[in-house]
């Protein structure tokens, strides 16, 4: 399990490919990637800010995964979230999961984004024309999580 | 002594990122200690928002969360990452 909180920029195609090195076990790579639109709630976007809780962002995204590892059978969970400023099409978000079939690794990886939605410590500031712009939470989100 | 941080749009309405609250026997719960800080009246208003969350040594908790001196604890509002 890896969990990382990084202002660097990251390359998702290279996480993706690392997931299955060394296991000839993988049977399945689910990964899913999140990016910063030029959009949002009708606004344009110019760029963000993200900020977290340092030491609680980790423990955080931990528990989510160590959660997942005890619902599905995974071989490997990978979590990568970006932090600090960032432009439109950056990948914000990486959580990707391994597993011998490919159920568990859907379903683990739906449920590890669908939680650190609306339980890791992360907030937008997005950069609109009339200034910046704190992102409200969505009640979309938490009726997704609420589903597992 | 409990230690409180505050993070994005509430830091930015307080003015402060974190401050010490030195009478931890007067909160007993999360919630005992939020009503303190609502009784300064003005911009701490912003912590009676229904949606607010708060965590308790690094973990999140609903406010009747039991407090004990040398606690940490944290009040923001809902997460945005992803």
């Amino acid at each position: 399990m890896a969990i990382r909180v990084q202002t660097a920029a990251f390359d998702p195609g290279q996480e993706l490919n690392a997931m299955h090195a060394a296991n000839a076990g993988v049977g399945a790579v689910v990964s899913f990637v999140g990016y910063v639109r030029d959009f949002n709630d009708g606004r344009d976007v110019s760029g963000m800010f993200l900020e977290h809780f340092p030491g609680m962002t980790e423990k955080a995204l931990g528990k989510i995964a160590d959660e997942a590892r005890q619902r599905w059978p995974l071989l490997k969970v990978q979590v990568i979230h970006r932090i600090g400023r960032l432009e439109p099409g950056e990948p914000i978000v990486f959580v990707a999961t391994t597993s011998a079939h490919r159920q568990a690794a859907f379903d683990a990886c739906a449920f590890i984004m669908d939680y650190l939605k609306t339980r890791a410590p992360f907030w937008k500031q997005e950069d609109t024309p009339e200034g910046p712009r704190w992102v409200e939470g969505k009640c979309s989100d938490k009726d997704a999580a609420e589903r597992w | 002594m409990i230690r409180v941080q505050y993070f994005a749009r509430y830091r930015e309405a307080l003015g402060i990122d974190a401050e010490q609250l030195n009478d931890a026997a007067a909160f007993t719960t999360l919630d005992a200690l939020r009503l303190h800080l609502l009784a300064r009246g003005g911009v701490w208003q912003v912590l009676a928002e229904q949606n607010l969350m708060c965590a308790r040594n690094q973990e999140l908790c609903s406010l009747d969360e039991p407090l004990v001196d040398g606690d940490e604890v944290a009040f923001f509002p809902t997460v945005t990452g992803g």
